[in-house]
């Protein structure tokens, strides 16, 4: 049933989805912390544009990927934490295994070339 | 309380949330910055600037949630309809559960809104208009005003914007060879104008014509009678129209849809006040401060409470005592919100609406719990379907989300279906009341936005009821002990089962609440169908003669009397003939007159006041009325002899405290009358008033050319009305009576509000029952359904039949009796609450609580055998296997 309506996403935004859905499985994040997270793990040359980071977190949580809970933080700020939920755990498993499919057939490709 | 956050986080998707996360972001950003050696400010610019274009974000965000919200709820409901497509059944049942209690709710929030709340079509701001009544110190309940004083508080008055006098009257208009009546009104000039009615033809009455005596015959006539007896004629406006004997000049067409202000009735006519020496058998009050007569509203200002007004009125109502102390001693001014009008029939109605409303949400609830108990079943039947679901990621709060979708597709129907029972209940109250003569009865309900919207609220409250316990419950499956896989269970020692057990107990209890209602309202309705007046309802007839719109002057109206009489007394069959001004238990109102009495001596500030009726020679006798001590009237006593009186024993205990009053005197509006015999007390006016002192004059000394004719005979009205009609037209082909009914008839029609409760608590306690008696079916089927194996089991291992019979019923009829019990306690307490529609019957009354019981028991018996009997007759060895 949560398949049905699901459109394939495009590469761009598989990406992204990947990078997220990755750096959730570390344990629940909110927006700013996921971004920085991707940020320094990639040594700066990540850089995750808020305008997409956010709709894609509301359309991941829509998809029932993760889930999202208001929480305050150490700092007393209200920051609203995402969790990877099983389905999201499923997705990054088979996400993760494509991405690594395809760069092993791009590399092939490059060294073939 | 895990469910409440699921559910809190399920509904609130706002635009705040996400310019909430925005600024989290930005200032852990900002922190990042200043962390990098910016200044906060530069730090916080830059946190901006990289964050991009924030509406396009959070468009964007927004986008994404909207249509989640709308995707989700398609599919919900899609997802809904399919499976109550797939259990017909249930989803059958469930709605004509629900159809049934919303039906019911519906209908009498349209009755309270057009009887009570909203009672007068096409008048305008009617939450600021309110009933205006005058008030006797020391004595009970409500006056009408005098004219005089109603211009004095009108002229006085700064917090009203208008005051709407008015007094129902009433006509008879020949249809070709017929006569019928007609209901109206004697209003104040500014009446149509005050309530913001424009007529559709000529005008409405204009300043000044409400006074002068009988100066202004003209009349509005009602949009049906314009219709009705003019053929809808556009030229009608300045033809005539005879009411009450006097040609009236037709000034007005008054709206499709207005009835007038008066609950309870559609009136045809309005006449200027000014007539009403006309209406009243040529007795003018217009400019007597001492006759009471109007019963009207006032208008306040917007933003003036009743209490400040209250504060006023009575104000000025103290310095009118001042000024008039002769007939304004003791009076006050009391406001009424307009559905507690005492005069009208909204006050009569009000208990009994009042019990209606408790009764049908009391069914609603015995509804809820029946949709709550199939969908619980249905729920648990599902419990693998949503475990799976559960495990593959969906969200909680989606899962109870679809339950709640489900719930409210079914209330929708059901509103749906609720509101066209309620359309056709509409005018059900009307036909609940008996009619008047021909006079049209109006009691409507009214389907107003307001009524729709609390519709709606009921809806969405029952789905709430019936549908969250069970997602409450699935939401909280436990993964693991669910994806088990279940078997047959034993009987009873689970919680679903103990969770439907309780919901049945609520039915039980609650449909024993409404059985003991409906049991002591029967009773009450009885005791006052039993209830002796104080005269004789059988083999008394009566009707009415009116002399005086027939033109008779008061000479000729005597001698026509007179002759009545003896025409009458000489029919074969007829005992005896009297007249009187009024008959008992009429809607019009008595004579009432402040009186005097030696060696009585009124509180100062208090004037005493008691009601009277003319009566002629021979009406005691006639109509059943026994003498104590003394004499009634006879032919003698007439214009040139002495001016006697009848007292009441209640007269007679406060002014002569108990000594035989007769050879005393009373001074009856400064007029010295002897008294010349006691009477016995009677009813009035109906059959649960309070005693009050009442008393009799002599109808040729206080003479009326309007009358009411009462007959001891043993014949049937329908016998005898030939030989009466023929009789009155010997003397006058032009004069008629009206209709000659039996007493028993006449008390009747005075007794309607208790058959209203009776008859709506009657149907609704069956309903209940009904209602209840599934829920218990529903509960014992499944529980033997889901039992089969036990029970199979226990066949194989030797239970009798008998056994499996007992085991079965004795489960039910515990839930039964637990419902009861509680039921009991219940009744115990809210009996009380049915106060004034209880007649002579206790609110513990033992009968009404041991028929409730014995329903109870023979209908929850029914319930149980049924599904008892399926599970004697299973086949062990098929349970078993299967």
């Amino acid at each position: 049933m949560l398949r049905r309506r699901h459109k394939k996403p495009d590469a761009l935004q598989g990406t992204l989805d990947l990078l997220v859905l990755r750096t959730l499985r570390r344990g629940p994040h909110h927006g700013y912390g996921i971004a920085a997270d991707i940020q320094s793990i990639s040594d700066d040359i990540l850089r995750v544009e808020e305008g997409s980071l956010y709709p894609a977190l509301h359309r991941m949580e829509h998809l029932g990927w993760i889930t999202a809970e208001w929480q305050t933080t150490a700092n007393n700020r209200r920051a609203r934490l995402y969790k990877l939920t099983r389905a999201g755990q499923k997705r990054l498993d088979e996400e993760r295994a494509k991405w690594d499919q395809l760069t092993k057939a791009v590399g092939k490709v490059l060294r073939f070339a | 309380m895990g469910w409440v956050r699921r559910l809190r986080s399920t509904f609130s998707r706002t635009a705040g949330d996400f310019d909430e996360e925005r600024r989290f972001h930005i200032d852990e950003r900002t922190d990042e910055y200043v962390r990098n050696g910016m200044s906060r400010e530069e730090a916080r610019r830059a946190a901006l600037k990289r964050f991009g274009n924030a509406t396009l974000a959070k468009e964007r965000t927004l986008d994404v949630d909207v249509f989640r919200w709308i995707e989700d709820l398609r599919r919900d409901t899609g997802y809904a309809l399919r499976m109550l497509w797939r259990s017909p059944g249930f989803t059958v049942l469930a709605i004509v559960c629900l159809t049934l209690g919303i039906g019911a709710n519906i209908a009498v929030f349209s009755w309270i809104e057009g009887i009570l709340l909203r009672p007068y079509p096409l008048v305008v701001d009617q939450d600021r208009l309110f009933a205006v009544t005058g008030t006797n110190r020391g004595a009970p309940g409500h006056t009408d005003v005098s004219w005089p004083d109603w211009l004095d508080l009108q002229r006085a008055s700064t917090l009203a914007e208008a005051f709407i006098g008015e007094k129902i009257t009433g006509t008879t208009l020949s249809i070709g060879d017929r006569a019928e009546r007609a209901s109206g009104s004697m209003v104040s000039a500014n009446y149509f104008d005050a309530i913001g009615v424009r007529p559709v033809l000529g005008r409405s009455f204009e300043p000044g014509e409400d006074s002068g005596r009988n100066a202004h015959p003209v009349t509005v006539i009602s949009y049906e009678m314009w219709r009705d007896r003019f053929h809808g004629d556009p030229g009608v406006i300045g033809k005539t129209q005879v009411l009450s004997g006097l040609p009236h000049t037709i000034v007005g067409v008054a709206p499709k849809g207005f009835y007038g202000t008066f609950v309870g009735y559609a009136f045809q006519f309005w006449v200027p006040a000014s007539m009403q020496s006309q209406f009243d058998a040529g007795v003018y009050k217009l400019e007597d401060r001492g006759a009471r007569w109007i019963e009207g509203y006032v208008r306040l200002k917007p933003g003036v409470t009743i209490e400040q007004a209250q504060a006023e009125m009575s104000a000025i109502a103290a310095r009118l005592e001042a000024d008039y102390p002769e007939t304004n001693r003791g009076r006050g001014v009391k406001l009424f919100p307009l559905w507690q009008t005492p005069f009208n029939n909204a006050g009569a109605l009000l208990p009994t609406l009042a019990v209606a409303l408790v009764v049908v949400l009391s069914v609603l609830l015995i509804a809820c719990a029946n949709v709550g108990n199939l969908l619980l079943v249905r729920a648990f039947a599902r419990q693998q379907e949503m475990t799976i679901r559960l495990s593959v990621g969906a969200g909680r709060g989606r899962l109870v989300k679809q339950l709640m979708t489900e719930g409210l597709i079914l209330s929708a129907i059901a509103a749906a279906g609720g509101l066209l029972v309620a359309n056709w209940l509409r005018d059900a109250l009307a036909l609940l009341t008996p009619p008047r003569g021909g006079v049209v009865l109006r009691l409507p309900g009214e389907l107003d936005w307001r009524v729709l919207a609390v519709s709606a609220g009921v809806c969405l409250g029952s789905t709430v009821l019936f549908g969250l316990v069970p997602a409450m419950l699935t939401s909280n499956i436990d993964l693991a002990g669910a994806l088990r896989s279940e078997s047959g269970g034993v009987i009873g020692g689970r919680s679903r089962a103990s969770v439907r057990s309780t919901l049945v107990l609520v039915q039980v209890s609650l449909s024993f609440v409404l059985l003991v209602g409906a049991g002591l309202l029967i009773q009450s309705l009885q005791a006052v169908r039993n209830a002796s007046p104080g005269f004789s309802t059988d083999g008394v007839l009566t009707t009415g003669v009116d002399l005086f719109t027939a033109g008779y002057d008061p000479q000729r109206a005597k001698n026509f009397q007179d002759e009545l009489i003896d025409r009458l007394q000489a029919l074969g069959g007829v005992e005896s003939a009297a007249l009187s001004r009024m008959t008992p238990f009429s809607y019009r109102n008595y004579s009432t007159a402040p009186i005097a009495v030696d060696g009585y001596d009124a509180p100062p500030d208090q004037q005493p006041a008691a009601d009277y009726n003319e009566i002629g020679p021979g009406f005691l006798a006639t109509m059943g009325i026994p003498l104590v001590s003394g004499r009634e009237f006879t032919r003698a006593d007439n214009e040139r002899a002495p001016l006697v009186a009848v007292v009441d024993e209640t007269m007679a205990a406060q002014f002569w405290r108990g000594v035989d009053p007769v050879g005393r005197r009373v001074q009856v509006k400064g007029r010295w009358m002897q008294i010349v015999g006691l009477a016995r007390n009677a009813r009035y006016r109906n059959l649960l008033e309070t005693p009050k002192p009442f008393f009799y004059v002599a109808l040729r000394q206080n003479f009326s050319a309007t009358t009411a004719l009462q007959l001891r005979t043993a014949q049937r009205p329908a016998a005898l009305a030939p030989a009466l009609v023929r009789e009155i037209h010997a003397l006058d082909a032009n004069v008629a009576p009206s209709e000659l009914i039996t007493m028993r008839e006449q008390v009747d029609r005075t007794t309607a509000a208790q058959r209203i409760s009776v008859t709506i608590l009657v149907v609704f306690g069956a309903l209940a029952l009904v209602l209840a008696a599934i829920g218990l079916y529903g509960v014992m089927a499944s529980t033997v359904s889901q039992s089969s194996r036990e029970l199979a089991l226990r066949m194989a291992l030797g239970a009798g039949a008998s056994d499996l019979l007992g085991l079965v019923l004795s489960q039910g009829l515990a839930l039964t009796a637990g419902g009861v019990v509680v039921g009991l306690v219940a009744a115990l307490q809210v009996t009380r609450l049915l106060g004034y529609l209880l007649y002579k019957v206790s609110p513990r009354d033992p009968l009404a609580f041991a028929s409730a019981f014995v329903v109870i028991a023979v209908a929850s018996l029914v319930a149980c055998f049924v599904p008892a009997w399926r599970a004697v007759r299973t086949d062990p060895l098929r349970a078993l296997r299967g």
